[in-house]
């Protein structure tokens, strides 16, 4: 069964409303001990990274989540939590995958927040992307983004810059998109990230 | 860094007016169970290839919000596309609430001209990407001015000050629709939202006078803005959004397939 990190970073309805659809079951953690209990992980996350990494660590679960050794799936302002660093507040964060989490508006000159449906491009063969088109349109809406980094970059987006859409070290992924507001290919990789163990 | 290609798909977004959790225009798509159903119509839409939606809620009763949490709720459990709900928006306990209730974006217009501080509050509370302020704008004498409620009212504030004061502000995007234009299926205010559009370092939508699938097109390679709105032609089926999309593939214009 899959645990979302309930740690109140904000609207987890879309997410928990897109389970629902695809019948993967669920649950909500709310404190450390309920970690256990659960075979892969859902970070989620909006707003202002830092205040969410301030949230996440007055959960009491981040040394926890550090020691996870099952899949963890951080989504956009989760994503940017698994980094060390974000130029949003200048926020330390958990330091799982080491690249940072920079301001597109000190990159591109692009209109910022990135906002919209992006193409995404596969750089490995993950079952994370099986059964998802070789170009699949992703739901972005973001003024931040993590570093295109090919040891830890297993998908990634052009915007003005390369950036990366997904990350992965190990048993971490993080996605910058939202799958559960992409459509048919956002619903298939979160029915993919269900299945790995 | 203007050279690079830009895979952003531009955006088609049917808007419905609802009135007590019900669209209020009419629609005939032969395939609808009920017409007035916003979710069944939404529905349809993202199955159409609808990249967004926007619901703007006309209710006037005291039982408003607690139908418009309903229908934002009923929209997100069967939807799988982003959707942006406004009107009527007046408070940071309004839009935690539709947030929190699925909603990607909150709309603001009137409340926001009467009091732009709204905005910096909305901004600050949730990000600046939950934050479109909708600009209802007529033409008078050669200088554009905002209008409120649905463009009844009238003010002296000229609507690139308006916008530029919003942007500044923490409005994530903009949502422009032209009152000269909107009815009149004559194409939309190009002039107008070219010059909006490359003033501004945020995504604009635009709205008001799409008649046929050529304004769509025009209005992407003549503006470069971000998104396309419209509301009868789409629910008369007057433009199909499949075709609309294959038309405007056919000049290059990035969209998602």
């Amino acid at each position: 069964m899959t645990g979302i990190i309930n740690y109140g970073a904000g609207n987890i309805f879309s997410l928990t409303a897109a389970l629902n659809r695809l019948g993967i079951p669920y649950g909500m953690i709310n404190e450390p001990g309920e970690l256990e209990k659960y075979d892969r992980y859902i970070i989620p996350g909006v707003g202002h990274a830092g205040a969410a990494m301030q949230k996440l660590n007055d959960s009491g679960m981040v040394p926890f989540i550090r020691e996870i050794k099952k899949p963890v799936l951080g989504i956009c302002v989760g994503m940017q939590l698994l980094t060390n660093f974000s130029e949003e507040g200048n926020s330390v964060l958990t330091g799982i995958i080491p690249l940072k989490t920079i301001h597109f508006e000190n990159s591109i000159k692009l209109k910022v927040p990135h906002t919209g449906w992006n193409t995404v491009e596969y750089s490995s063969n993950n079952h994370l992307f099986d059964d998802i088109p070789a170009v699949a349109y992703f739901y972005f809406v973001h003024s931040f983004f993590i570093e295109f980094n090919p040891k830890f970059t297993i998908a990634s987006t052009e915007y003005g810059i390369k950036f990366s859409a997904v990350i992965q070290k190990d048993n971490y992924y993080g996605v910058q998109f939202h799958p559960e507001k992409s459509g048919l290919a956002g619903e298939q990789l979160l029915k993919n990230f269900s299945l790995l163990v | 860094m203007t050279n690079e290609r830009i895979m952003l798909a531009k955006r088609i977004i049917p808007c419905l007016d609802v009135k007590d959790g019900r669209t209020v225009k009419g629609v005939n798509f032969v395939d609808l169970k009920d017409a007035g159903d916003p979710v069944e119509l939404a529905w349809q839409y993202s199955q159409q290839g609808a990249d967004e939606l926007v619901f703007l809620d006309i209710t006037a009763t005291h039982e408003r919000r607690k139908t418009l949490v309903e229908l934002v709720k009923s929209v997100a459990r069967q939807i799988n596309i982003p959707f942006t709900i406004g009107g009527g928006i007046n408070e940071i306990a309004d839009a935690d609430i539709l947030l929190n209730s699925g909603a990607d974006k909150i709309s603001i217009n009137s409340a926001a001209v009467r009091n732009a501080n709204l905005i910096d509050e909305f901004a600050a509370a949730f990000g600046k990407q939950f934050i479109v302020v909708a600009v209802d704008t007529k033409n008078i004498n050669g200088k554009n001015y905002v209008h409120l409620n649905g463009g009844r009212i009238a003010t002296e504030m000229e609507t690139e000050d308006w916008i530029m004061q919003a942007q500044e502000r923490g409005a994530g995007e903009i949502l422009l629709t032209s009152m000269d234009h909107d009815g009149t299926k004559a194409g939309f205010d190009c002039d107008l939202l070219k010059k909006v559009n490359s003033m501004v370092s945020i995504p604009v939508i635009a709205s008001g006078g799409a008649g046929n699938s050529q304004h769509f097109v025009d209005v992407f390679q003549q503006c470069d803005v971000d998104a396309a709105l419209a509301a009868s032609v789409f629910h008369y089926g007057e433009i199909l959004i499949p075709e609309l999309k294959m038309i405007l593939k056919d000049k290059q214009i990035e969209i998602r397939s």
